[in-house]
Formats: structure tokens, C-alpha cells, sequence
């Protein structure tokens, strides 16, 4: 397959960025988007140019560090992680744009690399649990209901990616963070920072400059592990239920 | 990248003063969604009972003028003469101007958050998003031309006479900028409401998986009950109807 690949091209979060248009030919549809830009990149690198910079780790779909927003669609047109999607998806001779995620509170590091530490923040804000250290505990101590250990294992399934961010027109990391605050919220384990942790998160997360949640949905249809809309419902419950629990004074 | 940590180490107990819930509720973006949701389940609430009562018009001017005056004498001898109404002003002024300021402040917010759009536009962008915004815009503008022509009559087509609201309301639907305006608007409204209402059950946490159809069909059903309610009116003076 030829491919024609228009890319966002910025040299560091100052510069000014622009879109620049590469052919890359010989590509086979048993590749990986991400393999698609390696060749890409080699090509760039022979010819003595700068490679497409672009964030990518375990490349199977469960670390979370791929970002590709592919012709507009955060991680490109089919419900996986820009490292799972493949070429197979595209057809010979497509012009493909490829961009960062955008929004205010994910800054362009360069090229298609953004800064999510805002993420790191709102985890740290609250999304932990107290538990004694030291050996470890009991497997059966704190028994968990077969429903919520379900539910806490559909919300752990968010790698932390930021697509919902980046398909969201308000930029909300609602999704995100309804995501680690059910995760949590639904355990015994959780217990303890229950009324705490959601209204810290949910604090931290409008001080990153997200925007708010007008319910689109786009977040829900362009997450990779499917977390679904209705965890940001369940998490406005759980935010008003702290609002009138959580001890003040 | 980021996952939920366990902490190795004692926590730091939190020894900050939590600000008060009011605090809480005003400076979160979920707590100001809030404050729309129940001001608008307000707004809801009244425009419900205010196109019931709106459809007296269509047993004659002794009727609809009769309950005109009722709404002004309701709840004596308890309440004094336009207590009751004055009472429903307040709280409707209260919630326009709640989820007006509230909508302002968190559309900007939305905004400034994606100061950067993407060059490649997908297709679906904040449909719902976009139709509430300028939908809410010229709810805001009808009901300030909607007051000053039917109640105070600054705006009214011809002699606005008080205590006559019959006659009142088949001058402005004999003019077709009125029927303009007032149709353009309640389709607002029932856009506006499909998209709310189911919108305000998710803020306030009473949205789930097996009752999301319900709740959709339950705002589409209103949606659409409100505006043919409101628009029978229109139609019924522009027919001949009432005259
Ligand atoms: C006239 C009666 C009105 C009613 C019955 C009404 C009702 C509602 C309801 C129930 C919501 C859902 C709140 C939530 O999502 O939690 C809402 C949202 C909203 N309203 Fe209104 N509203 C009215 C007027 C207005 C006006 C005058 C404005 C403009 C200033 C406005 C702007 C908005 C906006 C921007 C939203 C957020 C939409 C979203 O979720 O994307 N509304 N409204
Ligand atoms: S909710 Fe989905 S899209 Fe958002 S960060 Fe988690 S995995 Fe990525
Ligand atoms: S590289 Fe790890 S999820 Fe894509």
C-alpha cells in the first residue's frame, strides 16, 4: 500500500506547529499503525531529517502511552489504541491526517507527543487506597461482592490514555477520572477515602483547566477500553453524596 | 500510564478545612452543572403547568381571563393577593439567572479548554453541546421579549390591556412577527429539553444503564408534549380558532 500521511510537525512546545505531508509506499496492512510511522521514520532518519516524534510503549494495547488523533478521531477509526489499529483499516493510496491530542491541560511536548501529567495529578490527588503495608494481607480477609468486584474491574480496564480528552469538545477528563474514581469507590478497599477521593479528583481535575461534562458522549465512544458514559453519571452520584458526607471543620 | 497507586506509606491526614458545601458546589464544574440541573428541573416544572394552563384559551375569554385572575388570588386567604405569583417570580428569576450564569460560565470554561481544534474536523462535534448553547441563548432573549409584550405590554401589538390577557395574546398572534418568535422558540425549548432533561438525571446521579431508555424516551415524550402544547396557541389564533 501507498499511503499519503499529513502530520502535525512542531519542534517543541513553543514553536509553532503546522501540518506536513509525507508518502510513505510499501506499507502492508498486517502493520500497525505505529509501524506504519516507524518506516516512516527510518526513511526520515536516512535522509538526515528529524523523526515524527509520537509516544508508544508496550504497543498492545494496555499501557495507555500511544496518542494518535487519526483523520479526527482519537485513536483513529476503530475501538482500539493507535497501536492496536492496523493498516488493514485503511486502503491504498488514503490520505491519513494524523495530529496530536488537544486540549489545554494535555500541552504539545513535540510533534505528536503531548504532556498528560495532569493525569498523574489527579491520581495522586486521590486515586490510592490506605491499606497496612508490610506482609501481604489475607487473600479472603476483606471479602468482595462478585457485582462490585466486577464493576471496580470494568473501570480498572482505563489505561489512562486521554482519548476521552481528546475526542471530547470541552476537553472534560470526566470520563478519566470517573473511571479511577468508580475503580476505587466500588471496593471495600476504597472504603476509607470514599467522600474524600472523588471530591479531591474531581477538585484537581478542574484545576488542570479540563472543561466540564455536557454529556456528548464522544469520551465513551472513542474510549479504547469502552469505559462507559454512565461511569460519569456514577461519579456526579458519588460526588454529591461526598458534598453533603464528607466531615467539614 | 496512569494507574491507581497503592501508598506505601502512612498517608498525611488532611488537616485543610473543607470549604462549605455551597463553596464546594459553586467552585466545581460538577457542582455548577448541578445548580443548572435543578434550576432547570425548576424552569421544567413551571413551563409544565404554564402550557396546561396556556390551553384554557381555547374554552373562551371568561375562562382563560378567569384563571388569569385566579393565578393572582391562589392561596388567600393565607397568602395576600399576588403573593402566590410573585413567590413563583422569584424563584424562576432565580433559576434563569442561576443557570444562565452557570451555562455562561462553563461554556467559557469548555472553551478555554480546547483552545485548539483539529485540522481534520470529525463529523460528529458537540451537536448537543452546540444546540444547547445557542438554543439556551434565545430561550433567554424570548423570554425577556415574551415578559415585556405579555406581561408588562412595553412591546405589545396594539392596546395591551391588563387583566385582559385573552385579547392580549390574539393581538400578538395576529402579527406574524409573533408566531415568528414564539414558534422559533418553543422548538428551542423542546430541543433544548430532549437534551436536558436526560442530561440533569446523569448530573444529579439517577441516570443508569437500565433505566437510560426510559429516561430518553421520558424527555423526548415532555420535549414534545411541551412544544405542541405552547404551539397549539399560535396555530389556534392563526386558524381562526380563537379569535
Ligand atoms: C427556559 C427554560 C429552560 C429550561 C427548562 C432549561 C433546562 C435545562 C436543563 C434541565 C438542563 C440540563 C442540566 C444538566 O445537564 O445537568 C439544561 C442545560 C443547559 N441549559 Fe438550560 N434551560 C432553560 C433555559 C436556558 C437558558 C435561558 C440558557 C442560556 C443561558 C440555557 C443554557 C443551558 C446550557 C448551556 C445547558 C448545558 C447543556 C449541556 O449539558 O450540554 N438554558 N437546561
Ligand atoms: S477512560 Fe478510556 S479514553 Fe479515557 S483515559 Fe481511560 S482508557 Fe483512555
Ligand atoms: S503503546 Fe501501549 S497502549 Fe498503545
Amino acid at each position: 500500500m501507498r499511503i499519503v500521511l499529513r502530520v502535525w510537525r512542531q519542534k517543541n512546545a513553543e514553536a509553532p506547529g503546522a501540518m506536513t505531508t509525507y508518502e510513505v509506499d510499501g506499507v502492508s496492512p498486517d502493520m500497525s499503525f505505529l509501524e506504519m510511522l516507524d518506516t516512516l521514520n527510518e526513511r526520515l532518519t536516512l535522509e538526515g531529517e528529524e523523526p515524527v516524534a509520537f509516544d508508544h510503549d508496550c504497543r498492545e494495547g494496555i499501557c495507555g502511552a500511544c496518542s494518535l488523533v487519526i483523520n479526527g478521531e482519537a485513536h483513529g477509526p476503530e475501538r482500539t489504541t493507535s497501536c492496536q489499529l492496523h493498516m488493514r483499516s485503511f486502503r491504498d493510496g488514503d490520505v491519513i491526517d494524523v495530529e496530536p491530542w488537544r486540549a489545554a491541560a494535555f500541552p504539545v511536548v513535540r510533534d505528536l507527543v503531548v504532556d498528560r501529567s495532569a493525569f498523574d495529578r489527579i491520581i495522586q490527588a486521590g486515586g490510592y487506597i490506605s491499606v497496612p503495608t508490610g506482609a501481604a494481607p489475607e487473600a479472603h480477609a476483606t471479602p468482595v461482592p462478585k457485582a462490585a468486584a466486577d464493576l471496580a474491574f470494568e473501570h480498572a480496564e482505563c489505561i489512562g490514555c486521554g482519548a476521552c480528552v481528546a475526542a471530547c469538545p470541552n476537553g472534560s477528563a470526566m470520563l478519566f477520572t470517573s473511571a479511577k474514581v468508580n475503580h476505587l469507590g466500588v471496593l471495600p478497599q476504597g472504603a476509607p477515602e470514599r467522600e474524600t477521593r472523588v471530591l479531591d479528583m474531581v477538585a484537581q481535575m478542574d484545576a488542570e483547566g479540563f472543561g466540564g461534562c455536557t454529556l456528548t458522549g464522544a469520551c465513551a465512544t472513542a474510549c479504547p477500553k469502552s469505559i462507559p458514559l454512565m461511569s460519569i453519571t456514577a461519579m456526579n452520584k458519588e460526588w454529591l453524596r461526598a458534598t453533603r458526607k464528607v466531615p467539614r471543620g | 500510564m496512569s494507574t491507581p497507586t497503592v501508598c506505601a506509606m502512612a498517608l498525611a491526614t488532611r488537616t485543610d478545612r473543607r470549604p462549605s458545601t455551597a463553596r464546594t458546589l459553586w467552585d466545581s464544574t460538577v457542582g455548577k452543572k448541578t445548580i443548572m440541573a435543578v434550576s432547570g428541573l425548576f424552569m421544567l416544572l413551571y413551563l409544565l403547568v404554564h402550557m396546561f394552563g396556556n390551553l384554557k384559551i381555547f374554552f373562551g375569554p371568561g375562562q382563560f381571563n378567569g384563571y388569569a385572575h385566579w393565578l393572582r388570588t391562589v392561596g388567600e386567604p393565607f397568602l395576600h393577593y399576588e403573593w402566590a405569583l410573585w413567590i413563583i417570580r422569584v424563584v424562576l428569576v432565580a433559576s434563569v439567572v442561576a443557570h444562565g450564569v452557570c451555562a455562561y460560565q462553563l461554556s467559557r470554561r469548555d472553551l478555554r479548554a480546547r483552545p485548539v481544534g483539529y485540522a481534520h474536523r470529525p463529523a460528529r462535534s458537540g451537536y448537543a453541546t452546540r444546540t444547547m448553547r445557542w438554543g439556551g441563548v434565545i430561550l433567554g432573549l424570548f423570554v425577556v421579549w415574551h415578559l415585556l409584550d405579555l406581561t408588562t405590554g412595553t412591546v405589545h401589538s396594539g392596546g395591551f390591556q391588563p387583566g385582559h390577557p385573552y385579547q392580549n395574546v390574539v393581538d400578538t398572534f395576529s402579527t406574524w412577527y409573533g408566531d415568528v418568535i414564539y414558534i422559533v422558540a418553543v422548538l428551542a425549548l423542546g430541543m433544548h429539553v430532549r437534551h436536558g432533561l436526560w442530561s440533569a438525571a446523569q448530573t444529579l446521579g439517577a441516570g443508569s444503564v437500565t433505566r437510560d431508555r426510559f429516561l430518553k424516551i421520558t424527555a423526548n415524550a415532555l420535549a414534545l408534549v411541551l412544544a405542541a402544547g405552547f404551539i397549539a396557541v399560535p396555530v389556534g389564533v392563526m386558524s381562526g380558532i380563537v379569535s
